[in-house]
């Protein structure tokens, strides 16, 4: 019932109201450098809408960081298989199909100890895990698929990744298509360098030969026809500075939501 | 006494509005009128209205990209629908019977959304506990026990049947039609919102896996958020036509300067 108070600015309140304020904004402040120091903070969290972004984000990689995303029944695969929609694909690709991807590469770079480029037959040659998982696109549609292929964070092992590193960038052949990841989701279990699909080759309308699936967020952080990871601690330097093609193109960096 | 604090039987008893009852009136300047809706209420009420409309609107964007609504875990466009949005869509390949798209918006809608999300989620939470430490929620939402019998809704049912124009004494207090269906928005639909939203997020399920599987799966969990989303506009429209016919100016000054024109005439 404070409106019904006579003397509605008392100097107590004044004073409480202050202190409130202060510690608000000073908290605020605290809040801002700690999210900075463990990696809170998205890379497109500029802008209107940073907010909402650094909130997802930051709740999100504190309760998930080691979440595994939901994995199916057999039984429970999508059939026939969805195909969804691909750009066109471009020489250097078709070059490569034409060769039945025999020369398709993968070179991995940036913060690591031993640069490297794989073939797919060197990919294959690591023991090979699978996963029965949904791939929900930001349209509303989603499909359960078994993807094949290796853990990423086998890749990353292998080529010593510096402790400081903290995104992995990764590239399709399609250069407009380029996304990236912080190393929570980059060493997590289930993503994977999937070359196979429903027990088979990995089609080329679901990303084959090589697809990078990161199963904790919507199908378009899952890039099709990577050709090249590189290993940062820092977004910056990469396109626009807003993390991946994403932001670019209007949609958030981290697809958890 | 104040049983029939609802209808016709308010206009002539002697019954106080409870906005103007709770104060001592000893301690009252004269000149003094009660606010109806103190500055707390006027203000969540306003960011949720906010958020709620930015909700909507890039809702519907997100939607018209994909109109068509699944049970279960899946679904895609080679899969049956539960049923579809007769609109076209706003991606290619939608099988949406158009023979054109419409322009693509979800970029900006799926920022604005979940930024939206998050302003009416911590809204919503301050509203709620700061609504119970105060006892705003037990002295204007929770019914009281009389207004809650059976010859209490069915004069309220009938009276809001009839069109009957509201009393005086209603405009410091709300009805028990009014209070329950505030308390269903507040404590059942804004929950569920919350909770089929986040049973779509894949980063969410996979910490709270339960969440998705009680609603049988993803799937549904988003056809459920367009049936809830739907519900909280039918409360939108019906809210503003009940407001409308309650006297638009009076309430609308009610809840933006916490003021009303004719303070009831106390005794």
């Amino acid at each position: 019932m404070s409106e019904l108070s006579p003397r509605k600015f008392s100097r107590r309140k004044l004073i409480t109201t202050g202190i409130a304020a202060a510690t608000g904004v000073g908290s605020l402040g605290v809040a801002a450098r700690l999210a900075q120091k463990y990696g809170l903070i998205p890379p497109d969290h500029g802008g209107i809408y940073g907010l909402g972004e650094t909130l997802t984000y930051a709740s999100q990689r504190l309760l998930t960081r080691h979440s595994l995303a939901r994995e199916f029944s057999r039984s429970q695969i999508s059939k026939p298989p969805f195909p969804n929609e691909i750009p066109p694909l471009n020489d250097a690709f078709k070059n490569l199909q034409a060769g039945g991807f025999a020369d398709w590469r993968l070179t991995v770079n940036g913060m690591v100890a031993k640069p490297a480029s794989f073939s797919l037959a060197h990919l294959k040659s690591y023991p090979s895990q699978r996963q029965i998982t949904m791939v929900q696109c930001e349209e509303g549609w989603s499909y359960i698929a078994e993807w094949i292929g290796l853990p990423l964070s086998q890749i990353l092992q292998a080529v010593e990744v510096h402790p400081q590193a903290r995104y992995v960038v990764y590239f399709s052949i399609d250069p407009d298509w380029w996304e990236s990841v912080d190393m929570a989701d980059a060493l997590h279990p289930q993503t994977f360098l999937t070359y196979g699909m429903n027990g088979d080759e990995l089609p080329v309308r679901n990303g084959g030969p090589l697809r990078l699936r990161v199963s904790r967020q919507l199908g378009y952080k899952s890039v099709k026809y990577i050709t090249h990871l590189t290993v940062t601690d820092d977004l910056k330097h990469f396109g626009k500075g807003l993390g991946s093609a994403a932001p670019e193109g209007g949609y958030a960096w981290y697809a958890g939501i | 006494m104040c049983a029939k604090w609802y209808h016709s039987g308010v206009r002539n008893s002697a019954c106080v509005p409870r906005a103007a009852a709770v104060v001592p009136t000893a301690t009252v300047p004269t000149t003094t009128v009660p606010l109806r809706h103190s500055v707390f209420v006027r203000v969540t009420h306003w960011i949720t209205t906010f958020c709620f409309l930015a909700l909507l609107v890039s809702g519907a964007e997100i939607v018209i990209s994909h109109p068509r609504f699944y049970w279960g875990e899946t679904g895609n466009d080679l899969t049956p629908t539960l049923f579809k949005l007769p609109i076209p869509a706003s991606r290619n390949f939608v099988p949406s019977g158009y023979g054109y798209v419409l322009p693509d918006q979800n970029g900006w809608s799926r920022y604005l959304h979940f930024q939206s999300a998050w302003v009416v989620v911590f809204t919503g939470l301050l509203y709620v506990v700061v609504g119970l430490v105060n006892g705003h929620l037990r002295k204007n939402l929770f019914p009281r026990g009389a207004g809650l019998s059976w010859r209490a809704l069915s004069t309220s049912i009938a009276g809001h049947l009839r069109f009957e124009r509201p009393s005086e004494a209603e405009a410091w207090s709300y009805n028990v039609l009014q209070r329950l269906s505030y308390l269903f928005v507040i404590f059942v639909l804004f929950p569920f919102v919350i909770w089929t939203g986040l049973a779509m997020s894949p980063a969410f399920v996979s910490a709270f896996p339960a969440t998705v599987n009680a609603l049988g799966g993803q799937q549904s969990a988003r056809t459920l958020h367009f049936f809830v989303s739907l519900s909280l506009v039918l409360f939108l429209l019906v809210h503003v036509v009940m407001v409308w016919l309650a006297g638009f100016r009076n309430r609308m000054r009610a809840i933006i300067t916490g003021r009303i024109a004719k303070p009831v005439e106390r005794t």
